[in-house]
């Protein structure tokens, strides 16, 4: 197995890193790392899981009912693709563009994929389970661990707690649709970009190249955002990250001749 | 009724596979140093999108909302004062929540 680039390890001033999590815990400060992927997992699943009471909400005032919103949620289980089939149907688009353009959305899931299959390591029933899970949030709670290890705890951890409060909170929001208070009033609005962010931070604090993508990704999507059908501007994003695949130095020795 | 039920499961399906599609790729493919820096760039990318495109924007227009603005500037002290992931969470909802209380958005 090749050596896993954890996001932290070049971290000088990381606080505690484990070495290995397969390494003994030599006291009660490596306990707490070991507990902190499943510690901060659940957090993110409790956190973002309550945005299932808008989901739930929005989709029955759309016009589907409440099994149909359940259905999204236990099968689909990817917000960002969910509120768009919902918003389309509210709208009285067709439904085959609300479902296309729903799918599209999810296509950012096969590129999280791609780089989790490696550090999940998911053989024969798990595969198509762990394939589920496989979202912005586990994504991000997964890539923020210093180790594969820890990053597999992590994202079952995260898996397991958000898709039950996902689902839970997508039928008490369509049974109760209307009667929900708004999100912002909770500063749920600002949750899963707070997240993201946080999660994302310490690849931020690891390289510049990760700096650059990043605000390029988010230039990218803001850029494209009144242009573009919602959603698709989050996909272009790859088109930074791309780039800076491309600039990787000294990976092509053909180059360093030329 | 029927019709949004077809929608409602063709979409599941379709965002069912597109996940296990990742999944499913063989390692070799990761084999190359670009393909693995851009696998390793894509959450990035992407994560950051999505957070700018929540923070700024509402359905294809922009919205500079100062509640959620002020939340994800709660959210950046937070973090460059290295607070855990769950305070940095809390102080970016308590921001946000407290402004919109305040009347600001």
């Amino acid at each position: 197995m090749p050596a896993q680039s954890g996001p932290a390890t070049s971290e000088p001033g990381a606080p505690g890193l484990p070495g290995h999590a397969e390494s003994e815990p030599a006291g009660p400060a490596a306990a707490s790392d070991q507990a902190r992927p499943v510690r901060d997992g659940i957090a993110l699943g409790l956190a973002v899981g309550v945005s299932g009471l808008a989901f739930g909400a929005a989709a029955v005032s759309s016009g589907l009912s409440t099994w149909q919103a359940c259905a999204l949620s236990l099968l689909a289980f990817t917000g960002a693709s969910q509120f768009a089939l919902a918003g389309v149907i509210a709208a009285g688009g067709s439904l085959l563009a609300g479902a296309a353009g729903a799918v599209l959305l999810g296509s950012r899931n096969t590129l999280y994929g791609l780089r989790l299959s490696e550090t999940l390591q998911v053989r024969g029933w798990r595969r198509p389970l762990a394939a589920l899970g496989v979202i912005d949030e586990t994504t991000a709670l997964t890539l923020a661990q210093p180790d594969q290890a820890a990053g597999r705890k992590g994202f079952w951890a995260t898996f397991c707690c958000l898709y039950l409060t996902w689902n839970l909170s997508t039928l008490a929001g369509a049974l109760g649709a209307g009667k929900v208070g708004s999100p912002q009033a909770f500063g749920l609005d600002v949750v899963g970009p707070a997240a993201f962010l946080a999660l994302i931070w310490p690849r931020l604090r690891a390289g510049s190249t990760e700096r650059a993508v990043a605000i390029a990704g988010a230039a990218i999507a803001l850029g494209t955002t009144t242009i573009l059908p919602a959603g698709v501007p989050v996909i272009l994003a790859a088109i930074a990250a791309l780039a800076g695949a491309l600039a990787l130095p000294g990976s092509r020795p053909r180059q360093a001749r030329s | 009724m029927t019709a949004v039920w077809i929608a409602v499961l063709a979409t599941a399906a379709g965002c069912y596979l597109l996940k296990l599609a990742g999944l499913t790729v063989p390692q070799r493919v990761l084999a190359s140093p670009r393909v693995r820096r851009f696998a390793e760039l894509v959450p990035v990318a992407l994560l950051a999108a999505l957070a700018a495109v929540q923070t700024a924007t509402s359905g294809q227009s922009v919205d500079l909302d100062p509640a959620r603005l002020g939340g994800m500037a709660a959210a950046v002290v937070a973090l460059l004062l290295r607070a855990p992931f769950l305070l940095v969470i809390v102080a970016a909802a308590g921001t946000a929540a407290g402004l919109h209380a305040a009347g600001v958005s």
